[in-house]
């Protein structure tokens, strides 16, 4: 019984230190782990102007914001009235036309797939552009509609729509 | 310290004074001159000795073409063409890497395909083939970081695929997704950290060869039989039979990848990868490597995201457990008639599902994947713990002397049954 005190001593020892060693480890670790994430100069959000007068019914246009390709598109009737056809609960990712554009005939859409991140097709006039008439990515087969919304293939979501505003009739600002 | 230690004399005194200090003389001796190999052992059991050598001229050659790369989106694409114009000999080093890891690979699935049909990977030896599996991920990993390095329109396209595919993963997907590229997309930060891991990861994996031969030299290796060495007469040298064996599959496979890297260099290689990576539009087809192609043609075959990416890894994490699912204790296929001929099954889906993840996604060569993903977890989950059940396994023979006394002995004018020919006979004057 007399050793018992000393056992405890041992244990409590033992365990203060291994604990404290496993402490200073995993905040030794953590200034590696975050250096990987992504610097200020990368957080440091962008925006783009772009001038969209030039852009005609029915075409669309790719601009490079943040890295990535963002599609502009003037939407026909329709192609319009295709996407507000569509009743929002049948949808992989329910989602109305009207929340997805500020005006109806102005669709901007980040131009990659919800998949696995290709560029869908759709922009030139010659492109594929899927069974509903929007966007089809080549990669794994994702068709997207006039609205951008995912309608058959394996990507999960619609197409992202970036935060933007008009400053006024013939300029959007993305970002 | 051991003051007994008894101390290997050699007649080199150089030898000695090494010896007396560090015992490596010994171990290599004993390691790699007198270790005994299964004499029945056929060629097949030579790509262990190539894998390593293309281990060692892919860090050779790699390290020779960093000497002359640049990390850099701006100037990656045109480094490696300088290297391919410019820089002497630049050409071969590159030829020889880009090759040379597809030939790793041709080398690993005939190496893994000899452990799974000859039995390897059972008792006593599942540590070994855990250790191998961990290898051929490690080469896969490898294998991804290095193809982005050129950055041509396939190194951003496939990186940006296959770092998407940590995105499928619920809530922290996305997180991870950025915190591995250092940016929202491929980028700088990508091509940076690909090349520093690019650059490490064979190490890792010549560390792993390490163990994973160190591991093998603990029970021996296998053989065509799958039965163990009993007595003396079972067995040969490594030094000089083994060694001479290896060295006759090293000069044919040196004529085949030279007959590539001369002749053909590019074959293998995908002509979208010298057009220089645009962020902004992608290739039509998206084509992994070959060696990835089973793999990628998984991940297609699911019409969902998550559950093609948890397949895909699936595939490759499920050989860590084929020890235990395989109930039978019989190692050779050779002496198991139903189960050979599902193992030969499962060899030509594998290719069949390369071949389909080399070409679209659609009609017929998805349903040719879904099939293919089918056999190759039903074999898995079903044939092997199932055959390994019913199956009644052919009578093994008593020793592997005695497979040789009546198989092969009387073909090449050997001895009676028992006795190996004077030619193999061990060299006791090592």
């Amino acid at each position: 019984m007399a050793k018992k005190p000393k056992n405890k001593r041992r244990d409590f020892l033992q365990l203060s230190t291994v604990t404290l060693g496993a402490v200073g480890t995993a905040a030794f670790i953590w200034p590696f782990l975050k250096s990987m994430s992504p610097a200020e100069d990368t957080l440091a959000a962008g925006s783009t102007e772009v001038d969209i007068s030039a852009i005609e019914e029915g075409q669309s246009i790719t601009i490079k914001w943040r890295g990535k390709p963002v599609f502009i598109k003037k939407r026909t009737k329709d192609e319009i009235d295709a996407a507000k056809m569509v009743q929002a609960s049948d949808l992989r990712d329910p989602q109305d036309d009207a929340d997805r554009v500020q005006k109806e005939e102005w669709l901007v859409l980040v131009g990659v797939c919800t998949h696995l991140g290709c560029v869908p097709l759709g922009q030139k006039v010659s492109d594929m552009k899927g069974e509903y008439d929007g966007w089809y990515c080549p990669c794994h087969g994702s068709h997207y509609d006039t609205s951008g919304r995912i309608r058959k293939g394996p990507a999960p979501k619609n197409l992202d729509v970036p935060p933007y505003t008009f400053l006024n009739d013939n300029t959007i600002k993305i970002g | 310290m051991d003051k007994n230690r008894k101390v290997h004399q050699f007649k080199n005194p150089v030898l000695n004074w090494i010896e007396f200090r560090l015992p490596i003389i010994s171990y290599f001796k004993k390691e790699y001159g007198d270790y005994p190999m299964p004499k029945n052992c056929n060629y097949f059991w030579s790509f262990g000795a190539l894998a390593t050598i293309t281990l060692v001229t892919m860090i050779v050659s790699g390290i020779f073409l960093a000497m002359n790369y640049t990390p850099h989106t701006d100037m990656a694409f045109d480094s490696v063409e300088r290297i391919m114009r410019d820089v002497n000999y630049g050409w071969l080093m590159r030829y020889i890497h880009s090759n040379g890891a597809a030939f790793f690979f041709i080398i690993v699935y005939i190496h893994i395909v000899r452990a799974m049909y000859f039995g390897s990977y059972k008792y006593p030896r599942e540590l070994n083939w855990i250790l191998g599996v961990f290898i051929f991920l490690l080469m896969m990993a490898t294998s991804f970081l290095g193809y982005t390095l050129p950055w041509g329109q396939m190194s951003y396209w496939g990186a940006t695929v296959i770092t998407n595919l940590f995105s499928a993963i619920p809530f922290i997907g996305e997180g991870l997704k950025t915190w591995l590229l250092g940016d929202y997309n491929v980028g700088n930060a990508t091509l940076n950290r690909f090349f520093a891991l690019h650059y490490v990861l064979p190490f890792v994996i010549f560390g792993v060869v390490g163990l994973h031969v160190a591991a093998v030299h603990v029970h021996g290796s296998n053989n065509p039989d799958g039965i163990d060495i009993k007595t003396n007469n079972d067995s040969v040298n490594f030094f000089p039979y083994m060694l001479i064996k290896d060295t006759v599959a090293m000069c044919a496979f040196g004529v085949a990848i030279s007959a590539v890297i001369f002749f053909g260099p590019n074959l293998m290689a995908e002509v979208d990868n010298y057009i220089p990576a645009d962020p902004l539009v992608t290739p039509a087809h998206i084509v992994p490597n070959w060696y990835l192609a089973p793999f990628y043609a998984i991940l297609r075959a699911v019409p969902d995201k998550l559950g093609g990416v948890l397949l895909m890894f699936g595939a490759i994490v499920i050989l860590f457990v084929l020890p235990w699912l395989d109930r039978s204790k019989v190692r050779s296929c050779n002496y198991r008639p139903i189960y050979k001929w599902f193992m030969m099954g499962f060899f030509v889906n594998f290719f069949a599902l390369g071949y389909v993840g080399m070409l679209p996604a659609e009609g017929l060569y998805l349903l040719i994947a879904r099939v293919g993903l089918l056999y190759y977890f039903g074999f898995f989950f079903i044939i092997t713990p199932f055959v390994g059940w019913i199956e009644k396994p052919s009578k093994l023979p008593l020793s592997i002397s005695d497979v040789y006394a009546k198989n092969i002995a009387p073909n090449i004018g050997g001895g009676e049954k028992g006795i190996p020919s004077p030619a193999l006979q061990k060299d006791t004057n090592l």
